[in-house]
């Protein structure tokens, strides 16, 4: 209207200064994927900095000839697989009672867990009971002491009460239907955005932890993809850090400069196809959990 | 119902202790009433709740290592009391003021950096009326959430190496390159800012969310009125979503002292220990790594209790300001 034209400034600025922040975030992921298909020789002299140069796949060849990192994707697979499974019918088994109000005691077990997120017994005393309890560099260890999130339990008991017509369950009830087959015949098939969103909120977590793997696993073999993927490239960037940067040491820094790219890729992969499709779940979950806590 | 009538009724004419009696029987009936009805539900819940309390109460009971000389034979129990000792021995120590200054230094960093800009972000991004343009941004931005930490303090090291990307770039410009992961002093900036990075665009949808609730018809008006899209942003878009704006500054402000370990433990080496140690990285090395379980218990439960005190202060203050509060 009738500042259209510092209207138009201002829109021109507030797209130029958006396109640059997704350009930010977009270049060094792109620089990624491009260095990993490059000659690892041009990324160090600073020659690849758009389009790969000296296109090759030794880089990707050696990631699945290195036995740790393929064993590591192995375990972290099995551990995303189990580990969500368990966590997403504890939630369901945590969230249905406590969304139904003639569930009497509710309110004391929903403070029982929300407690937990403020105040815990810390890491030194936890650590002592898993390993009391013999957990330690066990398979169990991993998808068991994290089996549910409080909060994600809060975001699926509100869908619960929000989404499923309390008179569909009523009616159901009169007909004679139990508490688990309403569940699992009405409820569960009503609910199923929701439990898509926690099975991605929880893979995700699963896939991307080391925090648990780093203090309760010592054995190499049980070793998920995020530990390897730390050996590799910030415990070995270290030390050339450390070191001295000497000419001998160049070589053999080649060798596995290609490889880091790679395995950045190579451990995202996953994430980074199902990304585009799932991005509006997360946002949508993301949402269920904030508006109503 | 009528139960809760009948009993404030009978308040007039009996003495207080038979009211208590009287209104723990009737809870009492109610339990079993509900148990009776929905016993499955109680049985589905259970191995929740038995979760909760192995998991996360009987840690609580070792908490009490603290204040004891932990002795690995004789257990949790008859380890012997040694009272304030390890707290003592904490506050005297060189590296207390070292952990306090880091973990407030980076707590309060993130905060004056990390908080305002999804808001600025979130602002801008309503302001876009190209849909695509829009949908691209978006889906760019919130990409980096998903990266594990690994991955984005990886990427952080390749590209700020003696010879990686950035310092190619300052050799083209003729400077000299710079030591960023081993220089103590950029300790901090390195992790708010990649911080930022990682989470700015997630951070924006919840403002985001806020901004679409907001009356069209007053933009109309204003419109009419002659205010230009700044103005408008300024006073209907910034007041609209002020109350999120509040609610979410005061719980990061709670959480100031409680820095994660993940991010910080990646990013430290020898070299700038003095400018990166934070009490959960202090507590991984003298704990898990020396076995001083006593002591490092000790520093967990005051760190602990710091960031609790701080959740229930910032609560009432959220209570008292915008009468939002956590419980």
């Amino acid at each position: 209207m009738q500042n259209s034209t510092s209207d138009k400034v201002f829109s021109f600025f507030n797209y130029f200064f958006l396109a640059i922040i997704a350009l930010l975030i977009l270049y060094p992921l792109y620089f990624v994927v491009s260095a990993s298909f490059s000659n690892p020789a041009y990324i160090l002299t600073g020659e690849m900095w758009l389009w790969p140069k000296g296109f090759n796949l030794d880089a990707y060849k050696k990631v699945f000839a290195n036995e740790d990192i393929v064993n590591g994707f192995i375990n972290t697979l099995k551990y995303t697989t189990f580990g969500t499974l368990i966590n997403v019918i504890m939630t369901i088994m945590a969230a249905y009672p406590l969304s139904r109000k003639d569930f009497y005691g509710r309110n004391v077990i929903m403070a029982i867990f929300v407690f937990t997120m403020f105040f815990g017994g810390g890491l030194i005393p936890t650590y002592l009971l898993i390993r009391d309890l013999g957990m330690i560099d066990t398979f169990w260890v991993m998808v068991i002491p994290n089996a549910v999130a409080v909060w994600n339990i809060i975001i699926m008991r509100t869908f619960f009460q929000t989404t499923i017509p309390l008179e569909l369950q009523e009616s159901a009830q009169i007909d004679g239907c139990g508490n688990i087959r309403i569940l699992i015949n009405i409820v569960l098939p009503l609910s199923m955005p929701v439990i898509a969103v926690m099975v991605l909120f929880y893979a995700v977590g699963h896939w991307n932890s080391y925090f648990h793997a780093l203090i309760y696993l010592s054995d190499k073999e049980n070793f998920p993809l995020q530990l390897v993927l730390r050996e590799i490239l910030i415990k070995g960037e270290m030390d050339e850090m450390i070191k001295a940067n000497s000419e001998s040491f160049f070589k053999q820094q080649l060798s596995v400069e290609g490889l880091k790219y790679a395995v950045l890729i190579v451990s995202n992969l996953p994430m980074m196809i199902l990304y585009p499709f799932l991005q509006r779940y997360f946002v949508k979950g993301f949402m269920v959990g904030s508006i109503k806590g | 119902m009528e139960k809760i009538v009948q009993n404030k009724t009978s308040i007039q004419h009996t003495s207080l202790s038979e009211i208590k009696t009287e209104a723990s029987l009737s809870k009492w009936t109610i339990l079993k009433k509900s148990f009776r009805k929905n016993w499955d539900l109680y049985l589905l819940i259970s191995p929740v709740i038995a979760y909760f309390i192995i998991f996360h109460y009987l840690p609580l009971y070792g908490i009490q290592i603290a204040f004891k000389d932990f002795i690995a034979t004789k257990g949790i129990w008859d380890s012997p009391w040694v009272g304030m000792k390890h707290f003592e021995r904490f506050f005297d120590s060189y590296y207390f003021w070292r952990l306090i200054k880091n973990t407030l230094g980076i707590g309060i960093y993130t905060l004056a950096i990390s908080f305002p800009i999804p808001i600025i972000i979130a602002l801008m991004l309503n302001e876009v009326r190209n849909s695509k343009f829009k949908k691209f941004v978006q889906t760019v931005i919130y990409a980096p959430h998903f990266l594990s930490t690994v991955v984005v303090v990886g990427m952080l090291m390749l590209f700020l190496k003696s010879d990686g990307l950035i310092n190619q770039v300052i050799t083209l410009v003729g400077g000299t390159p710079i030591d960023f992961m081993t220089e103590a002093g950029w300790f901090k900036t390195l992790y708010v800012f990649s911080d930022v990075w990682q989470t700015m665009g997630w951070s924006s949808i919840i403002y985001l969310a806020a901004l679409t609730a907001v009356d069209h018809s007053q933009h109309e008006a204003a419109m009419i009125d002659g205010a230009s899209r700044i103005q408008r942003i300024w006073y209907i878009n910034i007041p609209a979503i002020m109350p999120t704006i509040v609610i979410l500054f005061i719980l990061n402000a709670g959480s100031v002292m409680s820095v994660g370990f993940e991010k910080v433990f990646l990013m430290q080496n020898s070299l700038n220990m003095s400018t990166s140690d934070v009490i959960s990285t202090f507590v991984y090395r003298s704990g898990i790594l020396e076995a001083q379980y006593s002591f490092s218990a000790a520093v967990g439960l005051f760190n602990s209790i710091i960031n609790f005190i701080m959740l229930v202060m910032v609560n009432y203050f959220a209570k008292k300001i915008n009468n939002t509060s956590l419980w």
